[in-house]
């Protein structure tokens, strides 16, 4: 311990110029600062990590050359993490002493971490964007797929249906969901207040195939048995959605200070006009984005809408009438019936998950700029 | 404008827990009265039942009466959001509504009411009350920016602005001083002194100096010990509460000899 700490100030005196990367913080030439003397360069760690590269490549290439197999990048890269880590630490151990040798260790293992948790995202991005991209012209935006067997289509129906039921799913639950939360936060008390939370847990997990089940029973019952139809497909969407909007605006409006509502009652402004002028506005950006999330969260559904939507290759712009298409069902029957021409089944399948995801991003961006323009301003 | 208050035998229950026990005192209009005590006896949860506002507590309860020109707030029938119309109340800690700018906060009270007023009396009452909290030289040129963008001592005295602009009877202060630095403590006490002259202000505070400073008469609130309910031990003049009071515990607690 003893031996750490001094470390530092001992080496500063004569080491101040041998290429330790310690540079004298501000008056060069005079007595060289003792708190930054006895440190690696900032370029250290970075050469560190490319000789383990260079390393565990040159390793690799010998096994390669000896075995004749092909180049085993996966392991390469795994070794150069390894080697990494090792060799930071031993660095900083020589040079900086135990605590900081502890502190670069985990740098590289929050760092691998984190590029371990963003290399599945990346990956599926690509493949998406890489297959995606040959069938992701005008024909897949302006038809759809009636009468088409084989090559050409679109999948205009399936982004038409996916948008009006996710529509009309935001429609239902978004008042129902706010003024649930609101009810929650702001005036429920005891019993009905507690089994309401209750239950919204509940339906959180609720398997979104049994959602399905549910609107398509539901429908069932008034129309008879194997309706579908495109409400029914935003209703099994709501019910999914519904708790996902409660729990998040429930969040945002607890964390609005009670100072605020204090100052406006003290002013003699009744409840429902506090909620409605101060609580509201205060969390509007973290409602937004809370169901931005939620929309995110259920257009990418594909269980419930097969078995309460159905799925068809005809345009339907009416949900009050017939099946109706929309784009996870379209991927999903596109794959599993491949018909003459797989190849352009295929294709349309994962310009289709192209097209899905970009809506996703565009919804997310969306959110992103409702809750900037909305947020309290802090500005001087 | 300014108004008297009675207060006849008030008990303030939590729920089951009687916090104040027992208060009965006259407050004069035209005058400032301060509250001062240990914390914990309970100074705060009576000035909040002068409007009311110990409702939005949860199991927050009152028996007693509370008079003001002889109308008692806690009789039946009698709507909470009028009385807080008329008796306004200051926080501890400045609250500024984030989302409106210095100008939209001032006139909050009417704005959020729902009430309409043509942009020349809104200009005026605007300009009124921020002069009248000793604000308007310094945030007119900004009336747009944010009122979080003030310092803390502004916010607050934006705070008090935006409680005279809606003509309140009453003016009740939770300790409006213990989140500023001397010299905004200094402008809210002048303040205070000019507002004595249109409201009934009651003040709580920790700081016995501002008490003698600012207050005509002074209530004195102690406790016996945790878990007992607080109680007011003496309610006079200022200068008799700091110079020769009746009770010990008083005496105790201004000179500083406390336990």
């Amino acid at each position: 311990m003893a031996q750490t700490e001094t470390a530092p100030l001992q080496r500063s005196g004569p080491a101040s110029g041998s290429g330790q990367g310690s540079k004298p913080g501000t008056g060069s030439g005079a007595m060289p600062n003792v708190y930054a003397s006895g440190r690696l360069g900032k370029s250290v760690p970075w050469i560190v990590l490319g000789a383990s590269l260079l390393v565990s490549i040159a390793i690799f290439a010998l096994v390669q050359v000896a075995s004749g197999g092909g180049f085993n990048v996966a392991g390469a890269v795994v070794l150069t993490g390894v080697l990494n880590g090792v060799a930071i630490y031993l660095t900083a151990l020589l040079v900086e002493g135990g605590r900081q040798a502890k502190d670069r260790l985990v740098t590289t293992l929050v760092s691998s971490a984190f590029i371990i948790a963003l290399a599945p995202l990346v990956s599926l991005f690509i493949t998406v964007l890489s297959r995606g991209t040959a069938r992701f012209d005008v024909q897949l935006f302006t038809e759809s797929m009636r009468n088409v067997v084989g090559e050409g289509g679109g999948a205009l129906h399936a982004i038409v249906g996916t948008l009006i039921m996710t529509g009309i799913a935001a429609l239902i639950s978004v008042p129902i969901g706010l003024l649930t939360s609101i009810y929650l936060v702001e005036y429920g008390r005891g019993a009905l207040a507690r089994a309401i939370t209750f239950f919204v847990d509940v339906m959180t997990g609720i398997p979104s195939i049994v959602a399905g089940l549910f609107a398509y029973a539901l429908f069932a019952i008034f129309f008879g048995p194997g309706i579908r139809l495109g409400i029914a497909g935003a209703v099994a969407l709501s019910v999914l959605m519904i708790p996902v909007v409660v729990r998040s605006s429930e969040e945002m409006l607890r964390l609005v200070p009670n100072e605020l509502r204090e100052a406006a009652f003290a002013l003699g402004v009744p409840k429902w006009l506090t909620i409605l002028k101060v609580v509201l506005p205060t969390s509007i950006a973290g409602i937004t984005t809370g169901v931005m999330l939620a929309i995110a969260r259920v257009i990418g559904e594909t269980a419930p809408l097969l078995v309460a939507a159905g799925f068809t290759a005809n345009m339907n712009y009416n949900p009050f009438d017939g099946r109706m298409q929309s784009l996870p069902v379209f991927v999903y029957s596109s794959y599993v019936s491949q018909g003459t021409d797989a190849q352009a089944y295929l294709d349309r399948a994962w310009a289709a998950a192209l097209t899905l995801i970009l809506i996703v991003m565009a919804l997310n961006l969306i959110a992103r700029l409702v809750a900037r323009a909305f947020s309290p301003k802090l500005g001087r | 404008m300014s108004k008297r208050i009675e207060v006849k035998d008030l008990n303030v229950y939590y729920s089951k827990f009687l916090a104040v026990e027992d208060v009965s005192l006259t407050i004069e209009p035209r005058s400032v009265t301060a509250f001062i005590g240990p914390s914990g006896c309970g100074k705060s949860t009576f000035i909040r039942t002068l409007n009311r506002m110990h409702e939005v507590i949860p199991g927050a309860r009152v028996e007693g009466e509370v008079l003001v020109d002889g109308d008692n707030l806690y009789g039946p029938g009698v709507d909470p959001v009028l009385v807080r119309r008329n008796i306004g109340m200051v926080f501890q800690r400045p609250n500024p509504f984030p989302t409106m700018s210095i100008r939209e906060n001032v006139l909050a009270g009417v704005t959020l009411n729902n009430r309409r007023m043509p942009k020349s009396t809104a200009d005026d009452l605007v300009e009124k009350s921020l002069q009248g909290a000793n604000l308007w030289k310094e945030v007119k040129d900004r009336l747009d920016k944010p009122g979080s963008s003030l310092s803390g001592g502004q916010q607050q005295r934006l705070c008090i602005a935006r409680a005279i602009a809606v003509e309140p009877d009453v003016l009740l202060m939770d300790e409006p001083c213990s989140a500023l630095d001397p010299i905004s403590t200094l402008a809210i006490e002048d303040l205070i002194e000019e507002l004595k002259n249109e409201y009934t202000i009651v003040i709580v505070t920790h700081n016995m100096q501002q008490a003698s400073r600012v207050s005509d008469r002074t209530a004195f609130f102690n406790i016996a010990g945790t878990g007992k309910p607080g109680k007011l031990i003496e309610y006079d003049d200022t200068n008799t509460i700091f110079t020769q009071p009746s009770v010990q515990a008083t005496e105790d607690y201004v000179s500083g000899r406390f336990g």
